[in-house]
């Protein structure tokens, strides 16, 4: 009892001195960034600011039109965007008719350069500024993307956590283990028309945050 | 006290204002044969104001090598300025008009000859005034100067009554002094060769801080660095930095600078530094309390620097789509921040786009190169695909496909394309993917271009 007292006495003199040290710090209301597509924001809610949030699945599995879908809105709505492309596989073209603004997305292509890629991230997570960063590592092997060391997925989520980003991390499989915030997988069912790709229809499932009202979620991108 | 200097023959090539600062610092540019000097503090240097007017008068006969005009000129030195113009202008050799006594001297000088443009009074109206004074019989400086003040202020209003002080020399005014044009250019001679690049930032560091003090003073700010370093092999090593958006902040104009030597060093050791800029005003933006954040244009510059060193700098930009069919015909241009005038309203159109269309677009991620496929087809239609490259291999059996669609162009030129596209469902180990095929027409071979995600 005593050493209790003296420890509370001992924090009231130094919070004299030191204002809010032994404050716990409040986290303030998530903000969120909206994905463009109505079913995948009413499972997560958006993607939320100052966080890391992971997209995985396998190829044709729906993760670039996502990624499309995304950047849509947000240049859209003004935000500054970047694409660190690890394989350089972006196709401006197809981004063009997803209706992306290429005047607020800057792209970086690190020609296959995982390292690179990792290091372009952390600057431009350092500049600021940015509303979404992707970092594209699709078309890295699962074998390659389970070598990549946690510190930089600490680092990452460390950097982007006071600032208005959403760091969303595309890849073959879940890679960023305990760092994002959501996590979705998805998976893709070609849908033809007679002789025609009609759409890829898209079956999402939430990893994390876990629900228990609802986990699964389905949409199709149009083939344009 | 002022001196007036007017030289009506002085050669076009030289300057009477460049000729009058080795006098005074506090020049008036009247007109471009005559200027005012204020001698005020200058008897120090030139000794009285009969001296300083010889000595102007001595030192304009010199050739251009010895500070002169290479030529005559008048010299009046008056307590007005004025005074001292109309004195200079109309009277040769050197004048003295005591302070007090301007009409002694000027009061012969007729009505005509009165400079109106000193008083910033316009020619219709100084005319009308004149030809009034000719109808009243006033010839002289004097006889207007005798006028009464009340009467002149009645009937001529208050122009005629600043004609009326011009005349008799009394008017009160500043010299419009003219400053001589800044310049924002630094450089250094070294006295030992500098190869390496981490002694030469402490040299540019000091003379972009000199450079960015002398824009802040004049409240500039510049988009284009240039550097010119001199090198041990006699050549001469040139860098020019633009910026999109002016800045004048030093710190991070040494960075930019560093970075753009690290990338492009100078092929020998430097033995002198020289940087200029070129002064723009300074960006002032008023940002929306609605518009989301964007990177710090200084914070931005300095990260396009970074990434294009880690990535090069052709991997870095925003895509532009060419004016071509060509398949993946882009390029990349430089990442500005852009500000749209019609960004509130693109936003509320953008919205209802997504609300109306509401699905997204099939993404496509594309190989580059292309890889080169073996295809096996039955009557033509691909059953069984085979490509493996550095990065990626794709193969297995098509159980779905579409096409062939044929695109062609670029028929005139040598790199002309003409190829049949595909869209196949390859499986492999019970996985599906959608790729793009396509045969090139002219060597018949196959390629996967990129695959549908």
């Amino acid at each position: 009892m005593r050493a209790a007292v003296s420890k509370v006495e001992l924090e009231a003199n130094i919070a004299s001195r030191f204002g809010d040290a032994f404050k716990l710090h409040e986290k303030s209301a998530v903000e969120t960034l909206s994905t463009g597509i109505d079913e995948i924001d009413e499972l997560t809610g958006g993607l939320p600011r100052g966080s890391i949030s992971e997209i995985f699945g396998p190829a044709s599995s729906g993760r670039t039109s996502l990624m499309y879908s995304m950047l849509a809105y947000a240049t859209a709505h003004e935000e500054t965007c970047a694409v660190v492309d690890t394989n350089d596989v972006f196709a401006p073209t197809a981004a063009t008719a997803a209706g992306i603004d290429f005047d607020r997305l800057l792209w970086i292509r690190c020609t296959g350069n995982l390292e690179s890629a990792f290091k372009a991230t952390d600057l431009l997570l350092h500049a600021g500024g940015f509303g979404l960063v992707i970092l594209d590592l699709g078309d890295v092997a699962g074998k390659e993307a389970r070598r990549i060391i946690s510190s930089w997925w600490y680092r990452f989520r460390r950097t982007v956590e006071d600032r208005p980003t959403v760091l969303t991390v595309i890849s073959e499989e879940a890679c960023t283990r305990s760092c994002a915030a959501v996590t979705l997988e998805l998976n893709g069912a070609a849908e033809w028309s007679g002789n025609l790709l009609r759409q890829n229809s898209i079956s999402v499932n939430r990893q994390r945050p876990i629900s228990p009202w609802q986990h699964e979620s389905h949409f199709g991108a149009m083939a344009c | 006290m002022f001196a007036c200097i007017h030289g009506p023959q002085i050669p076009a090539d030289l300057s009477l204002t460049e000729f009058a600062y080795g006098f005074s610092p506090v020049v008036e540019e009247v007109r471009e044969r005559t200027v005012v000097i204020d001698v005020d503090g200058c008897e120090l240097l030139f000794g009285s104001a009969y001296q300083l007017a010889s000595e102007l008068a001595q030192r304009a006969q010199k050739s251009r090598a010895d500070g002169g005009v290479e030529s005559t000129v008048s010299v009046a030195i008056a307590a007005n300025p004025d005074a001292a113009i109309h004195a200079a202008t109309y009277l040769k050799g050197i004048t003295f008009v005591s302070p007090g006594e301007e009409l002694t001297c000027l009061g012969d000088f007729s009505v005509e000859r009165l400079d109106y443009s000193l008083v910033e009074t316009e020619k219709k109206v100084a005319d009308e005034i004149l030809e009034t004074l000719r109808l009243w019989g006033i010839r002289t400086f004097a006889e207007f100067a005798s006028l009464p003040v009340a009467g002149v202020s009645e009937r001529l209003g208050q122009v005629g009554l600043k004609l009326q002080q011009l005349a008799a020399g009394k008017t009160e005014r500043h010299l419009k002094v003219k400053q001589p044009a800044p310049v924002f250019a630094q450089s250094l001679e070294l006295e030992h060769a500098l190869a390496e690049l981490e002694p030469l930032s402490f040299i540019f560091a000091r003379l972009l801080h000199q450079l960015c003090a002398a824009l802040n003073a004049y409240a500039l700010a510049t988009n284009e660095l240039c550097i010119r370093l001199q090198l041990e092999d006699q050549t001469t090593h040139e860098r020019k930095l633009s910026l999109p958006y002016p800045m004048r902040d030093h710190k991070v104009f040494l960075k930019l600078l560093l970075l753009d030597a690290e990338m492009h060093p100078p092929q020998a050791a430097v033995t002198s530094v020289a940087i200029n800029c070129e002064p723009v005003k300074p960006r002032v933006l008023q940002n929306g309390l609605f518009v989301p954040l964007a990177p710090a244009p200084d914070k931005l510059e300095l990260t396009l620097a970074r990434l294009a060193k880690l990535v090069g700098e052709d991997n870095i930009g925003s895509p532009t789509l060419l004016d071509t069919h060509r398949p993946d015909a882009f390029s990349l241009k430089r990442f500005t921040l852009v500000t749209k005038p019609d960004a509130r309203k693109r936003r509320k159109t953008g919205n209802r786009q997504l609300a109306i269309g509401n699905q997204p677009c099939l993404g496509f991620r594309m190989f580059r190169p292309p890889l080169r496929a073996i295809v096996q087809a039955d009557q033509g239609w691909p059953t069984q695909v085979s490509a493996w490259g550095k990065q990626r291999s794709v193969y297995g059996k098509v159980v779905k496909v579409a096409g062939p669609w044929r695109t062609t162009g670029d028929w005139w030129r040598d790199d002309r394309w003409a190829r049949d596209e595909w869209d196949v469902t390859l499986e492999r180990g019970g996985q599906q993917t959608l790729y793009r095929i396509y045969r090139e027409l002219k060597t018949e071979t196959w390629f996967v271009e990129g695959n549908y995600d």
